[in-house]
């Protein structure tokens, strides 16, 4: 089902344009990569702060105030580039290892960063100023700053082909991470 | 002129091992935007408050004093990773305009950095919380448009 989908949206005329268009690909995807500066730079920062590294005497809700905005910023740039950029060969992507790491590790860092915000975020006001905030904050500034370094590193190795499924053979646990299955057997 | 030199640095053993591995370059690659990554937050930070947005309740050295060991740690990161990837394709660099633009931007940009933003980051002004004066701003500016450069000069290598 999902696989037919993909395979129809692949085929739709923009799809198409855009993967083989001489400047428009290489645009996005650079505009992809230069936001994660903006994006998992500024969370970065954050994150060092929470996990009482970096930055230990500026208050916490300075981050979560006034940096936040430009985070979100950054977010929003990578969520359009990346979608435009799932869109340009979604087949491929669906079927490619780095990427399911990837996107199961963004999920992952989307709940740290929800669980973050209706726990220990909530009292923020009362260790504020402290140069180590409590243990949720700790470790959900450690997760964050784990995650994304994942989702960096599986994002870059999205390019290459290694376990694609028409490259065999594979061993089975990376024909099945892939998803290989229905097109090893023709019925996609 | 140059050409010879780049040609020696392709065929170093560095060069070679790395040109001639499956998993070296992508790797490398992506420890470089780690470092990218880094790079970005810890300039942002203080470029965003000279500009008078971003964490204005702070004064600007304390952020440059705070944000200086991560910015010289990414960078040490982006060189570690720069020159073996470099080196394992130093002829294609050499042809590559991105590769020029990049690397004539990346030394003014660390000049301005570490010469100029340092010493008006270091200033305090008489109200350590003031929105910021035109130089400031300039200067964050600045700082922001050189790196941006080097950024996408150097994303654009892999596609000219």
């Amino acid at each position: 089902m999902i696989e037919r989908f993909l395979g129809w949206l692949g085929e739709t005329p923009w799809s198409v344009a855009l993967l083989e268009s001489l400047y428009a690909w290489p645009l996005v995807e650079s505009t992809h990569v230069l936001a994660l500066g903006l994006f998992v730079g500024t969370t970065a920062m954050m994150d060092l702060r929470l996990a009482g590294i970096a930055f230990r005497k500026v208050p916490v809700t300075a981050f979560t105030g006034r940096l936040l905005p430009w985070t979100r910023i950054g977010f929003a740039i990578m969520t359009v580039t990346g979608l435009l950029l799932f869109y340009s060969q979604p087949l491929r992507y669906y079927h490619n290892v780095f990427f399911r790491v990837k996107v199961v590790v963004l999920i992952l860092a989307g709940i740290n960063a929800a669980v973050f915000h209706v726990g220990a975020h909530r009292s923020a006001l009362e260790w504020d100023h402290d140069t180590r905030p409590p243990r949720g904050a700790r470790i959900a500034g450690a997760v964050s700053l784990s995650a994304w370094a994942v989702v960096v590193i599986t994002g870059r190795l999205i390019a290459y082909n290694w376990f694609d499924c028409d490259i065999q053979p594979q061993p089975a646990w990376v024909n099945w991470l892939a998803g290989c299955a229905a097109v090893l057997e023709g019925t996609e | 002129m140059l050409e010879p030199f780049f040609r020696w640095c392709e065929a170093t053993a560095i060069g070679q091992a790395v040109a001639q591995s499956v998993w070296a370059f992508p790797i490398l690659e992506a420890v470089h935007l780690i470092g990218l990554c880094m790079l970005g937050g810890a300039l942002l930070v203080v470029d965003l408050r000279l500009l008078g947005v971003g964490l204005t309740s702070q004064p600007v050295a304390r952020l440059a004093r705070y944000a200086r060991p991560w910015l010289i740690g990414s960078l040490v990161v982006m060189v570690t990773t720069g020159v073996p990837l470099f080196l394992s394709e130093a002829i294609k660099a050499y042809y590559n305009t991105s590769f020029w633009v990049k690397m004539c931007t990346l030394p003014v940009a660390l000049a301005f950095t570490f010469l100029v933003r340092e010493r008006v980051a270091q200033r305090v002004p008489a109200d350590p919380h003031d929105p910021g004066s035109v130089t400031d701003r300039a200067v964050g500016a600045v700082s922001l448009a050189l790196w941006f450069v080097v950024a996408a000069a150097g994303r654009w290598i892999g596609f000219s």
